[in-house]
């Protein structure tokens, strides 16, 4: 793992203990403001402007506020939320502890993905050193009247308890299952409290953003897409690992800087990404083109396409909900789909059905995992479409 | 609106329910409350409070939005997707039924888009929906169906199970489900949960395994479902039914030996005339005495009748409760309950099992009415009471696990043969080929076709207490009724609200009756209550039972009460989970009216002003009230269920 090849921004240096102290000399609203400026979007993949989301949560009425921070990790390809668990999790503790100054929340909880349960122990330690050194506690830092601490809970083992009504609702010990959106947790979220729930490296990055200054943030990135991001690179290439990476960068830069230029498709975002083919590699990372939390997936030229759509829409048949109906039988419809083209079985006609039916469960289902799951069903019929059809025709 | 109590949010103790917290936006701040917010919803414009859902801002505007998951009874649960939306500005669609409106926005009902989204939303349902409308008792009352119909689904798009993949689950003697035609809508898990709070059922499994399903997938004869049928009552579909028994009812008519009586509750003839076109709220009573008779029935009864008796049984035990308490100086168990709904009386063996003391003794009318059809009725016409079957019309489907209950055959025999819901008889009606509401109407059969006012409303929540206090107040005080309660209303046990309080001073003191004599061991006045303050207290739903409960169990105000009624059903019989479908506040509410309007044409609305009570206390019960002879016939007894399945 190459994860501190380049110090930019995640991975460069901070004293944690200074940085807070630094920090809770300035006011609330001069926090936000330089997240603000920073132009933050969300680290866990619907890139929300992190400023807004503290913003509305400091200013909803509530006598209890909460900050959690979604360390669920489950997006297929992605594992830089456990590089930041495993090593800077003081960092992601003193962010927390500044999301809370900001928005005026007294508890925090860690909501750690089950498979991590390994790594309970070591942050429950760092959690004890930090209330050690009075940076979490009463009077945090000699702050008069600023007490917050944090705790661990521990996931239910399922995907979807990462999208955060679900975890909230798994946090209260019902089913994990996405609620309406609105009302948004940050006005009514865990316990019916105001709740700003954050990705672990969302915590990290605001630390470094409100010690280092937003102006130095920006000098990374693009205009809309702003600093670093950590990505997770995996597939078929030399150098698979956590790479901070500016935004902005194209994926052919990408696959140079991992050794998978031979690539012939690129699944930018996890299973609910999108899948790029090769003749696309001029595009960049970032908000305003191919979006991504942080997974990157490389496949060689070798690859089948379809046994790769086949595999992630297998992946949200088990992990859907099973709540609303696009998500719950458009995910198996399309499975179905999938198989039935892999038997030859498919007409052109039914696939566009199938692709019309990719649509409806983008527009209609309930949560982000129901409007994504068909992204890549649909990006890999088509640009790949002459391929699965050559290798499956029913009169091979 | 009967279930606005269960509307608040989940407190850390509630049962998990379906995932849905308020589907209302919390305001930011104090100016945004009570704000009207300017909606446009297809070229429409319309001011609607702040967190109005787009679905009630359209209705105000006439404009119908297709649903399927949603009920006005329950919390929104937005998990169907029928009822999308297109709102302006936004990536994807929304709910109507679960989308607050807190800021203006502009919305398409039918946009191309909204369309397809909606017709694939139901292809989708359709593929794993085993059912043939032909063969399902909600054929042309469906939702599902008509909604097929709606968007035009004239093929299974996205393929269609040949085969059933759930076995029917029988097991209940009142609710029988076919998860072959669930939808998935959780209306009846929402139901249980949150408006019933029993929770017998709830979503196992994720993706596409998603089921409906029991605690352990238990058959739901033996888990702690009180069989109220109000999840049938919700169902969009016809995955859940009641047990039906007409064809062996049918077979019984069809039987020349066989002398087949019916007796009718209140609840039933204010409802049944919807499953013939009438609006909510018209009393078909007398007409529904032609086709009653015309289906073959060889006599047609008032259930109203052991309605009155019920009452004299009743207060009389509540008054011997009270004279042990007060004069004897006995421990007692207080307060008294109703136990005349026996969905209420199933939840409180299983749920508060150590207050069975508390349940009144009586049998319920239904049971009543069937151990003296089997003796009294059959001594007097001159039948066995071995060829007599007895079937009991009620509003309700835990009325048929009641008639079950194996301690019911005092009378030598099984006291009630069949409970027969409104939509099974409407069902019967229809076979017949009778047009109901234009029959000529008729009287019930002598000789107990006689009831008063105060049995007939017992089909709405808050009668039987406004009932029993029309006898009570009068025997204990010796002063009319109509004096104290003008008009004899007792308006404070009427409506919708969750729980009902009231307390009554007892202004004087009267004789005791002769009837009430023996029962009362010889005393010769009510001295004992004269001054004295009486606490009663109503709910209805089980989840308004609970609170009181609750609260008695904290030894809250209503510990104090003396008498409480509780109903399983929201909204009393009249809402029974037999009653015609669908079900909504504003339904119950015309049912409950037009009970109360036919009241008021009965010239008796007292039950101890019944002839046929008299009559049947001297020829028959001879030691009164409570006697021997009528604990036998009329009284029971109940089981420590608890928890554990039975
Ligand atoms: C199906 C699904 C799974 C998700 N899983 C995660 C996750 O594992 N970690 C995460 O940080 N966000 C996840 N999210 C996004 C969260 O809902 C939420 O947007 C995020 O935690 C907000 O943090 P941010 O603003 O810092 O990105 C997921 C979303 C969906 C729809
Ligand atoms: S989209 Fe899928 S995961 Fe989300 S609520 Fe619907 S069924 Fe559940
Ligand atoms: S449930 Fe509805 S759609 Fe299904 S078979 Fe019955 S009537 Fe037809
Ligand atoms: S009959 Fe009543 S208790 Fe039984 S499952 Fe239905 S709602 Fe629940
Ligand atoms: S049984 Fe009926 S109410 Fe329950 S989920 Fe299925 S279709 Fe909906
Ligand atoms: S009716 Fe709105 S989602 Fe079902």
């Amino acid at each position: 793992m190459s994860k501190a090849d380049k110090k930019l921004v995640i991975f460069s240096d901070i004293d944690v203990e200074k940085a807070l102290k630094n920090a809770l000399q300035k006011t609330r609203p001069d926090i936000i403001g330089e997240v603000r400026d920073s132009g933050l979007k969300g680290r866990g993949g619907a890139g929300f402007p992190t400023a807004v989301k503290w913003n509305l949560a400091a200013a909803a009425q509530g006598e209890r506020k909460f900050v959690i921070c979604n360390a669920d990790e489950g997006e297929p390809g992605t594992f830089k939320d456990r590089v930041l668990l495993t090593d800077y999790a003081e960092q992601l503790v003193a962010g927390m502890v500044l999301a809370a100054y900001a928005v005026g929340a007294k508890d925090g909880i860690i909501y750690l993905r089950a498979e991590y349960t390994y790594l309970k122990k070591d942050l429950e330690a760092t959690i004890e050193k930090m209330r050690g050194k009075k940076m979490l506690g009463k009077k945090i830092l000699g702050k008069e009247g600023f007490d917050f601490d944090v705790h661990i809970h521990m996931g239910s083992g399922a995907y979807i308890c990462g999208e955060e009504t679900a975890l909230i609702e798994s946090l209260e010990g019902h089913r994990g299952e996405p609620r309406n959106r609105p009302p948004f947790p940050v006005t009514v979220g865990y316990l019916g409290c105001p709740s700003s729930v954050n990705n672990v490296e969302t915590f990290i990055t605001a630390l470094h953003i409100v010690e280092k200054g937003a102006k130095w943030f920006k000098t990374f990135g693009t205009e809309k897409s702003t600093g670093t991001k950590l990505f997770s690179i995996s597939g078929d290439c030399e150098k698979p690992g956590v790479y901070e990476l500016p935004m902005g960068i194209t994926i052919k830069k990408l696959l140079e800087t991992v050794g998978g230029e031979d690539a012939k498709a690129v699944q930018v975002g996890g299973a609910s990404g999108t899948c790029v083919p090769r003749k696309d590699f001029e595009r960049v990372i970032a908000y305003e083109d191919v979006a991504t939390g942080g997974s990157i997936i490389v496949f060689g030229p070798h690859r089948d396409m379809l046994e790769v759509a086949i595999n992630f829409m297998e992946f949200f048949c088990e992990e859907s909900c099973g709540q609303c109906t696009p998500c719950r039988l458009g995910t198996e419809t399309l499975l179905e789909g999938l198989d039935m083209l892999d038997e030859g079985r498919c007409s052109l006609k039914y696939l566009r059905e199938l692709c019309a039916l990719g649509e409806t469960m983008q527009l209609s289902s309930k949560c982000g995992l129901g409007q994504s799951a068909p992204n890549a069903f649909l990006s890999i019929i088509e640009n790949f479409k002459s391929e699965i059809f050559d290798t499956r025709c029913s009169c091979r | 609106m009967p279930n606005k109590d269960n509307n608040t949010k989940f407190g850390p103790d509630r049962a998990p329910a379906s995932s849905v917290v308020a589907s209302v936006e919390v305001a930011k701040n104090e100016k945004e409350l009570g704000a009207m917010i300017a909606v446009n919803i297809d070229g429409n414009e319309i001011k609607v409070p702040f967190g109005t859902t787009i679905l009630d801002a359209a209705k105000k505007l006439n404009i119908r939005i297709p649903t399927l998951c949603h009920h006005e009874d329950l919390h929104v649960a937005g998990v169907c997707r029928v009822c999308v939306v297109e709102v302006e500005g936004q990536r994807t669609l929304q709910a109507a039924c679960a989308y607050p409106i807190t800021s203006p926005m502009t919305i398409k009902t039918y946009s191309p888009k909204v369309r397809k989204a909606r017709r694939h939303n139901l292809d989708l349902m359709l593929k794993h929906h085993v059912g043939e409308c032909y063969s399902c008792f909600r054929n042309n009352n469906c939702e599902l169906q008509s909604l097929s119909k709606e968007y035009g689904v004239d093929f299974y798009r996205f393929g269609h199970d040949s085969e059933p993949h759930h076995e029917i689950d029988r097991s209940s003697y009142s609710v029988v489900r076919d998860m072959n035609k669930c939808i998935q809508c959780r209306r009846c898990v929402r139901t249980c949960i949150d408006l019933q709070e029993v929770g017998v059922l709830e979503a196992v499994n994720r993706g596409p395994d998603l089921d409906i399903a029991t605690f352990a997938d238990m058959p739901l004869g033996e888990v702690v479902c009180i069989n109220c049928g109000q999840c049938i009552n919700r169902c969009p579909t016809g995955a859940l039914r009641a047990n039906d028994p007409s064809d062996e009812i049918w077979a019984a008519i069809d039987d020349p030996k066989k002398h087949v009586v019916i007796q009718t509750a209140p609840s039933p003839r204010a409802a049944i005339g919807e499953c013939f076109g009438l609006p909510a709220g018209t009393s078909v009573t007398r007409e529904l005495n032609t086709a009653m008779r015309r289906c073959g029935f060889d006599k047609v009864f008032d259930t109203n009748f052991t309605a009155d008796l019920t009452i004299m049984e009743e207060a009389t035990e509540l008054l011997i409760r009270l004279k042990k308490a007060l004069v004897d100086k006995e421990q007692v168990a207080f307060p008294q309950f109703t136990s005349c709904s026996p969905g209420w009386v199933k939840f409180l063996e299983h749920f508060y099992p150590e207050y069975t003391d508390c349940l009144s003794s009586c049998k319920s009318p239904q049971q009543m009415f069937g151990s003296i059809i089997k003796t009294w009725y059959a001594e007097k016409a001159g039948i066995d009471p071995k060829d007599i079957v007895t079937v009991a019309l009620m509003p309700c489907s835990a009325k048929k696990f009641e008639c079950n209950r194996p301690e019911m055959q005092d009378s030598g025999y099984k006291d009630v043969d069949y409970g027969l819901t409104s939509r099974e008889l409407a069902q019967m009606i229809q076979e017949v080929g009778l047009d109901l509401p234009n029959l000529p109407p008729s009287d019930f059969d002598d000789p107990i076709g006689e009831a008063t006012g105060a049995g007939l409303i017992f089909g709405a929540t808050g009668g039987v207490m406004e009932a029993a206090l029309r006898t009570a107040v009068e025997i204990v005080t010796g002063i009319k009724t109509e004096k104290v309660f003008e008009n004899l209303d007792i308006i404070p046990v009427r409506g919708f609200e969750g729980v009902k309080y009231m307390e009554i001073k007892v202004p004087a003191a009267g004789p005791v009756p002769p009837i009430l004599s023996k029962a009362l061991g010889g005393l010769k006045d009510f001295s004992f209550l004269n001054g004295a303050t009486l606490k009663v207290a109503v709910a209805h739903g089980t989840a308004n039972a609970k609170k009181v409960m609750e609260d008695i169990k904290a030894g809250g105000k209503f510990s104090e009460c003396h008498f409480i009624e509780f109903m399983a059903c929201p909204g009393g019989c009249l809402g029974g989970g037999g009653q015609p479908i669908p079900t909504s506040p504003e339904i119950r509410a015309a049912r409950t009216k037009a009970i109360y309007a036919e009241e008021k044409t009965l010239y008796a609305r007292k039950s101890h002003e019944n002839p046929t009570v008299d009559l049947i206390y001297k020829e028959f019960l001879k030691d009164g009230p409570c006697g021997h002879k009528s604990h036998k016939l009329l009284h029971t007894h109940y089981i420590k269920r608890g928890n554990k399945i039975v």
